[in-house]
């Protein structure tokens, strides 16, 4: 996070009020914050490295319930808890815990749908450690925070688990319409708040699958998607309306919606526009985008091809370049596919990759090699135009660029070639386009994003509010709920003022 | 969402109609337009050239050739049945003008994807002159339909039925030494055919305008699976076409692109039909 975010008056109300409750003062005083700051972090139980990399199941199993009690033991129950400044979407963090602390996990999972529908989606894939959990105070005190990813994953899934989806009383009808553009975790995240609102919610998606990335792109050993079902279930049953097959942009226009007479909108339609680096061989059969090869795994489950129809290549000695996240689903994907060398190729160190701790350490664990101050500058081909070869070059680290990471800057005579089979390029995608082409009126910036007011998440167009990587271009899923979660407001506001 | 199947007849051997009820993408048709299919929720999806389409009855035509194991399953879907996936419609739509003269070739699903580019072209005022290929004449379809809308109607087919028995190229040839004054030329079908005619027209500095047809999986440039390098730059079919020049495509490229999932494709249809009709 860049920005540092303060608490609003009401927010801080809020939290007091929810702080200054006598169970909470009784709780509080139930252990000695000494003692708590002895306990151990709880481990997160996973599968076992040599397993997991052969299938698609789940590499994390959860907490268990002791543990999550433990865990939630672990939380000062600060006064002025950061962990919530640090959240996106600022999750009344302290409560949901110490609700947990209490052994009132309903109440917990009540408590969080407050302000974010999707915890079950957050607690897998979420940033944490440079969110929440960097800012914990616990942290400050012991080096160690408190676990609140894994908590929140535990309660959601307690109440999935549990089959009591508690669906939060929703406002009388409004009678005003809104179109969302896009599936994705932005537009989820508008569709849950308005709908709770009373608004009519209505999300076109393109694809056949809600859920946009977290369904084509984060694999299923990290997001399984029976639990994305459940998330769309649930704002299905707050009354929010999925449309999938539908193409904003080519089926209707943005205008078109607006004639037909929805009140607001808000776009969501991601970074869906694959970079590439634009070297020799890059068209060549075997070299794929992530977002190509993740959508055949992922969305057309390719993993399991004959019985799907979709093929994917299952290369011997694939290369994924890149350092990001997207770059660690592929590789470990491949690995999962049956390649005996899966290797990340990244231009950079290991300490400037962005890609989230937990990926990087899992990947590790599992077999991937990492290749850095390396990056390929050709591929090569066999006579069918299949890739059977790249070079690459080595690099060492210059001055720090914009990004404030140090630039890296080319080795000479430092070229060398490997034998590889598949090529994943993973070096981030651009906002997709099919909107800005067909929506005229709307101000885009030089990267081709959908342009905003930062504050309210509105575009130059009336009652049209963006989102996520639309307007960041490849970003996390949280700073896409987050922005879905200031547009939703704004939308609130709009439309309580609109006549139309 | 799931689409309704309104009709699916076989035209001619492997080469299918499929009409879709979709009352949204039957108003915003425009010619040289795509749309994907997924026949179940196990298909690939699947890029078909929209080859008709009726705002009134909602729906929406396209003519497939079967090739692998999802356009099997296409051409065996019948009148009420649903598919999961059916949306567009995609790429960019035609370039439609008035020319002067236009020659429309077209090959197997071809053969229904240039009917509506003649019909809207010759509705611009354009003379057409559509010239048809076959390996053999009862592969031949929509001949009275493409007739209607054709000033010029040729066949290049290579059985007994056809006098000169000579491959579009040839023929294209003939045509343009023939009618001289040709502005432009328009060719729809497998890769082969249409590389075979922008060759063809290559000497004679005629714009020959493709629809490629490489293999995608959303269609809507999210991928990049259908990248193709056009006069040096790479292009995305779906969304930077599907028109393209013929004479600026790398087709050496292409051909190996649309061969990438050979072995693939024969080992999946293998097991549907091991599957399906033990």
């Amino acid at each position: 996070m860049d920005e540092k975010k303060e608490k609003s008056p009401e927010q801080k109300e809020r939290l007091k009020a929810e702080y200054d409750k006598e169970w909470r003062k009784v709780l509080r005083k139930s252990i000695p914050v000494k003692e708590r700051m002895k306990i151990p972090r709880q481990k997160m139980p996973e599968r076992k490295p040599e397993e997991r990399n052969k299938d698609f199941n789940e590499v994390n199993l959860g907490l268990d319930s002791s543990q999550a009690l433990i865990e939630a033991q672990r939380c000062l129950d600060c006064a002025n808890p950061q962990c919530v400044d640090g959240c996106p979407v600022s999750i009344d963090i302290p409560s949901f815990i110490k609700l947990i602390e209490k052994g009132d996990i309903i109440a917990s999972v009540k408590k969080i749908k407050e302000t974010n529908s999707l915890p079950a989606i957050c607690g897998r894939v979420c940033p944490q450690e440079s969110q929440c959990e960097m800012v914990c105070n616990l942290k400050k005190a012991t080096g160690v925070s408190v676990a609140i990813g894994n908590l929140e994953r535990f309660i959601s899934d307690y109440e999935r688990l549990k089959g009591e989806v508690f669906i939060p009383q929703i406002s009388p009808s409004t009678g005003k319409r809104v179109a969302i553009i896009g599936a994705g975790p932005a537009g989820l995240t508008v569709a849950g708040e308005l709908a709770k609102k009373g608004h009519k919610v209505i999300i076109f998606e393109a694809l056949h699958i809600a859920g946009g990335v977290l369904v084509y792109g984060i694999p299923e050993f990290r997001m399984p998607k029976n639990i994305l079902k459940a998330e769309v279930q649930y704002l299905e049953e707050l009354g929010v309306e999925v449309r999938t097959n539908f193409v904003v942009g080519k089926t209707v226009t943005l205008e078109d919606l607006k004639k037909e007479g929805f009140d607001a909108f808000f776009i969501g339609t991601g970074a869906g526009l694959p970079n590439f680096m634009r070297i020799p061989g890059e068209n060549l059969v075997g070299v794929y985008s992530a977002n190509e090869y993740l959508t055949r795994v992922n969305l057309m489950r390719a993993y399991e091809f004959p019985e799907y129809d979709t093929p994917v290549f299952l290369g011997k000695r694939a290369a994924v370049i890149g350092g990001g996240n997207v770059a660690m689903d592929s590789v470990r994907t491949a690995k999962r596919l049956g390649a005996e060398l899966a290797a990340i190729i990244y231009r950079r160190s290991h300490q400037e990759m962005p890609a989230r701790v937990e990926e990087v350490k899992h990947a590790e664990e599992e077999g991937i090699e990492f290749h850095f101050l390396t990056a390929p500058i050709r591929y090569i081909g066999d006579e069918k135009g299949r890739v059977r070869a790249m070079e690459c070059l080595r690099m060492e680290l210059g001055e720090p660029d914009d990004s404030g990471r140090r630039r890296p800057v080319p080795i000479k005579g430092s070229e060398f070639i490997t034998e590889v089979d598949l090529v994943v390029v993973a070096i981030g995608q651009s906002p997709n386009p099919l909107i800005p082409q067909t929506t005229p009126e709307l101000k885009v910036g030089k990267w081709g994003n959908v342009e905003v007011d930062w504050n309210t998440m509105a575009t130059s167009m009336e009652g049209v509010y963006a989102g996520g990587d639309i307007i960041r271009g490849g970003a996390t899923v949280i700073l896409a709920m987050g922005d879905g979660r200031i547009a939703a407001s704004e939308i609130d506001k709009y439309l309580k003022n609109y006549k139309g | 969402m799931m689409a309704k199947i309104l009709q699916r007849v076989r035209l001619v051997p492997n080469i299918h109609l499929l009409e879709v009820h979709a009352p949204e993408i039957a108003r915003k048709c425009l010619p040289g337009q795509f749309l994907i299919i997924m026949p179940d929720e196990r298909g690939e999806r699947v890029p078909l050239t929209i080859a008709d389409w009726d705002p009134e009855r909602g729906s929406v035509t396209s003519v497939f050739m079967i090739v692998g194991t999802s356009t099997h399953k296409l051409s065996l879907l019948k009148p009420k049945d649903e598919v999961p996936v059916f949306v567009g419609p995609l790429g960019k739509p035609s370039e439609i003008k008035k020319f002067g003269t236009v020659l429309c070739a077209g090959g197997c699903f071809g053969i229904g994807a240039i009917y509506p580019l003649a019909r809207a072209l010759k509705e611009s005022g354009n003379k057409i002159i559509t010239l048809i290929d076959v390996k053999a004449n009862y592969l031949l379809y929509w001949e009275d339909k493409l007739r209607r809308v054709s000033d010029k109607f040729f066949i290049s087919a290579r059985d007994s039925s056809n006098e000169t028995r000579d491959y579009i190229p040839k023929k294209i040839k003939a045509i343009i030494e023939k009618e001289k004054e040709i502005d432009r030329v328009i060719a729809i079908g497998c890769t082969y055919l249409m590389y075979a005619c922008s060759e063809a027209t290559k000497p004679y500095g005629l714009k020959t305008m493709v629809s490629l047809n490489p293999i995608m999986v959303d269609g809507t440039g999210m991928c990049g699976a259908c990248r193709v390098t056009v006069g040096g730059k790479t292009k995305f079919a779906c969304v930077d076409g599907p028109d393209f020049d013929g004479h600026l495509v790398d087709w050496e490229e292409l051909f190996a692109r649309r061969r990438s999932y050979f072995d693939e494709e024969i080992q999946s249809l293998c097991q549907w039909e091991k599957n399906n009709f033990p």
